[in-house]
C-alpha cells in the first residue's frame, strides 16, 4: 500500500487546527520514509501561504547520534508564525509548546547552489539575529520517527527574532549562548552547537534545496537550528534568548 | 590520632598509590560540609609538608543539575597546588591520577586581594586581573566517584589538574569589554566536536562564583591572594579520558587551552 501523501498531509493540517496532538503516522504507515516525508511537508508549504524563510532541525551531533542519523533536517518558516518583539506567545493556540534558542541569519541576496558552503552563507546574509523558535509538535509527546518529524514540517510553530547586526567580526562559532527560564538559566552553549557551525548548517540546507531546484531568496531568514535542549512553556513562563554580540529577545507566555 | 586525621591520612595514601578508597560517609552517613572541610584542611597541611604550594582554588559543584544529583544547594571549594599545574599543550600522564576526567572551565586572575564575608560580586569583578582559558582535571580518590558532600570536599574537592593558556585577558569595561556570563567555549576531542557551554552555566555568573569563594573562605579569616587563580567551574558535564585523546578547549575572547593524554 503507497502512502497518500495528501491525506497524511490533512491529517497534520487538522491537528493544528484542533490543537490536538495524533499519533505518529509511522505507526499506521510504516512505510513512510523521509523523503516521502518531504513529500508531505511540500504538500503543507503549498497551503502556507507566504513564507518567511527556513528552518534546521537535528543539528546538534549529539542529537543526531541518538536518533541514529547523520544529517539535520529542515522545514519551513510561514510567515504567519512571526511573533512580533515585545508580543506574547498565545500558547492556547498551540498543543504543547517548546522554546530553544537560534542564531537566525537575514539573506541579503538570493543564494542557491549545490556546491554552497559556510562562507557563501555568510557573504550572501545582510545580518544576524537572535531568536527563539517555538515548537508545536502535532504528535503526542514528542514521540516520532524522522520521517514523522520531516512531514510535521520539524515541528515548526512560531518563531520572535532580533534585531540583525552585521556579520562582519563576529565568530559564530563560539558566541555564547544563555537560555533562561523566568530568570534562572536553564541551558548554555556557544553557536558551534549547530553542526559546528551555524552557517554551514544554512550551507547545508541550500545545497538540499538546490536538489529540488529552490533555494533562500533575498530577505528570508533561516532560523540555523537550536543551539540547546528546547524547554516546555506555560501561561505565565518567560523565556529569553542571550547571544554574545547578537543581543537578547524575550517571550513572554499568555 | 582523630578520626579528621586519619582521613586525611587515607586521602594522602591514596593520592600517593593512586588506589581509591571507600567513601567515608559509607560507614558515618551523617557526616557532612564542615566534617569535609577539615579533612580536606589536615590533608592540605600534609602535602605543603611535602614542599608543595597553594596557587588558587577551585570551585565546584557549580552547575545546577550537579547540585540536584548531590541533593545540595551550595558550590564547594578546595586548593589548586602548584605540583598539578600544567601549561597549554603539555601532555598530562594519565597514570598521575585514580579515575580522571575533563572540565573546560573560565579561570580568572586576581589582581587585588579579596577577603570576604561581604564581597559583592561587582568588588569581585574590580579585583579580577583577567581570565585565562582553563581545562580541569578532576579526579575522585573515592572509589567509583561513588561521593556524598563530605567526601569530595574531604577530597579537595576531587580537583586533580589544571591546564591554562597563559594570555591573561582583561575585563575591561572599553570597546573590548565583555561579560564572563556569555563567553562561549567548544570543546573537541581528537578533533571532534564534543560540547559546547557558555560562562553563565559556572553558578549564573564565573564572577559570582569569585565573590561565593572570597565569602566562604572569609569565613575562616583566609583571603584570596593576588596572583591566585580561581577555577569557576565546568560549562558542560565532565568528559572521561583515555591515552591519545587529545582535548582542545576554546573561549571565545580567551582563545584556546590544550590537553594530550599520555
Amino acid at each position: 500500500m503507497s502512502v497518500n501523501v495528501s491525506e497524511l498531509a490533512a491529517r497534520l493540517s487538522k491537528a493544528v487546527a484542533d490543537r490536538t496532538a495524533i499519533t505518529k503516522l509511522t505507526d499506521e504507515f510504516p512505510e513512510l520514509d523521509i523523503p516521502t516525508g518531504y513529500r508531505v511537508q511540500r504538500e503543507l508549504r503549498s497551503a502556507a501561504g507566504e513564507i518567511a524563510g527556513w528552518k534546521l532541525g537535528v543539528t546538534s551531533r549529539a542529537k543526531q547520534a541518538q536518533v541514529g542519523v547523520d544529517s539535520p533536517i529542515y522545514g519551513f518558516l510561514p510567515a504567519a508564525g512571526a511573533v512580533d518583539l515585545g508580543e506574547p506567545l498565545d500558547t492556547s493556540a498551540l498543543i504543547q509548546p517548546r522554546c530553544e534558542p537560534e542564531i537566525v541569519f537575514t539573506l541579503g541576496r538570493d543564494l542557491k547552489g549545490p556546491h554552497v558552503t559556510a562562507a557563501d552563507v555568510v557573504a550572501a546574509s545582510s545580518g544576524v539575529a537572535v531568536g527563539i523558535e517555538v515548537l508545536d509538535s502535532r504528535f503526542m509527546d514528542y514521540g516520532f520517527t524522522m520521517a514523522d518529524v520531516v512531514a510535521d514540517n520539524t515541528s515548526a510553530s512560531r518563531f520572535v527574532v532580533g534585531v540583525p547586526v552585521t556579520t562582519s567580526g563576529v565568530d559564530l562559532r563560539l558566541v555564547g549562548v544563555l537560555l533562561e527560564k523566568n530568570g534562572e538559566v536553564v541551558a548554555t552553549a556557544s553557536g558551534a552547537a549547530s553542526l559546528g557551525h551555524p552557517a554551514a548548517a544554512v550551507a547545508w540546507l541550500v545545497r538540499q534545496l538546490a536538489a529540488e531546484d529552490e533555494g533562500l531568496a533575498a530577505g528570508q531568514i533561516v532560523l540555523s537550528g537550536g543551539l540547546t535542549a528546547a524547554v516546555p512553556v506555560r501561561p505565565g513562563d518567560v523565556v529569553t534568548a542571550t547571544i554574545d554580540r547578537l543581543g537578547s529577545v524575550e517571550l513572554g507566555c499568555r | 590520632m582523630t578520626d579528621t586525621t586519619a582521613k586525611a591520612h587515607a586521602l594522602y595514601e591514596a593520592r600517593r598509590t593512586r588506589t581509591a578508597i571507600p567513601p567515608f560517609t559509607d560507614a558515618e552517613p551523617g557526616l557532612g560540609m564542615d566534617d569535609g572541610y577539615a579533612v580536606q584542611q589536615e590533608l592540605v597541611q600534609l602535602l605543603l609538608a611535602d614542599g608543595d604550594r597553594v596557587v588558587g582554588h577551585k570551585v565546584g559543584l557549580t552547575a545546577a543539575p550537579m547540585q540536584k544529583a548531590l541533593g545540595i544547594d551550595t558550590p564547594d571549594y578546595g586548593p589548586v597546588l602548584a605540583s598539578t599545574a600544567y601549561r597549554d599543550g603539555d601532555a598530562v600522564p594519565l597514570d598521575a591520577f585514580v579515575a580522571p576526567k575533563v572540565e573546560a572551565e573560565i579561570v580568572f586572575v586576581l589582581g587585588d586581594r579579596l577577603e570576604g564575608p561581604g564581597v559583592t560580586v561587582t568588588q569581585a569583578r574590580a579585583a579580577i586581573a583577567g581570565a585565562v582559558a582553563g581545562m580541569e582535571i578532576i579526579d575522585s580518590r573515592i572509589a567509583d566517584w561513588r561521593i556524598k558532600l563530605a567526601d569530595t570536599v574531604a577530597d579537595l574537592a576531587s580537583n586533580g589538574a589544571m591546564a591554562t593558556s597563559s594570555r591573561i585577558v582583561p575585563l575591561d569595561d572599553g570597546p573590548n569589554g565583555w561579560d564572563p556570563r556569555l563567553v562561549g567555549m567548544v570543546l573537541t576531542r581528537n578533533g571532534e566536536l564534543v560540547d559546547t557551554g557558555a560562562g553563565a552555566a559556572a553558578l549564573g555568573d564565573p564572577v559570582a562564583v569569585v565573590a561565593w569563594l572570597a565569602n566562604t573562605l572569609g569565613e575562616h579569616g583566609v583571603a584570596l591572594e593576588p596572583g591566585h587563580l580561581i577555577l569557576t567551574g565546568a560549562l558542560h558535564a565532565a568528559l572521561p579520558m583515555n591515552p591519545g585523546d587529545v582535548f582542545r578547549a576554546e573561549f571565545d575572547r580567551l582563545g584556546p587551552v590544550t590537553v594530550r593524554i599520555a
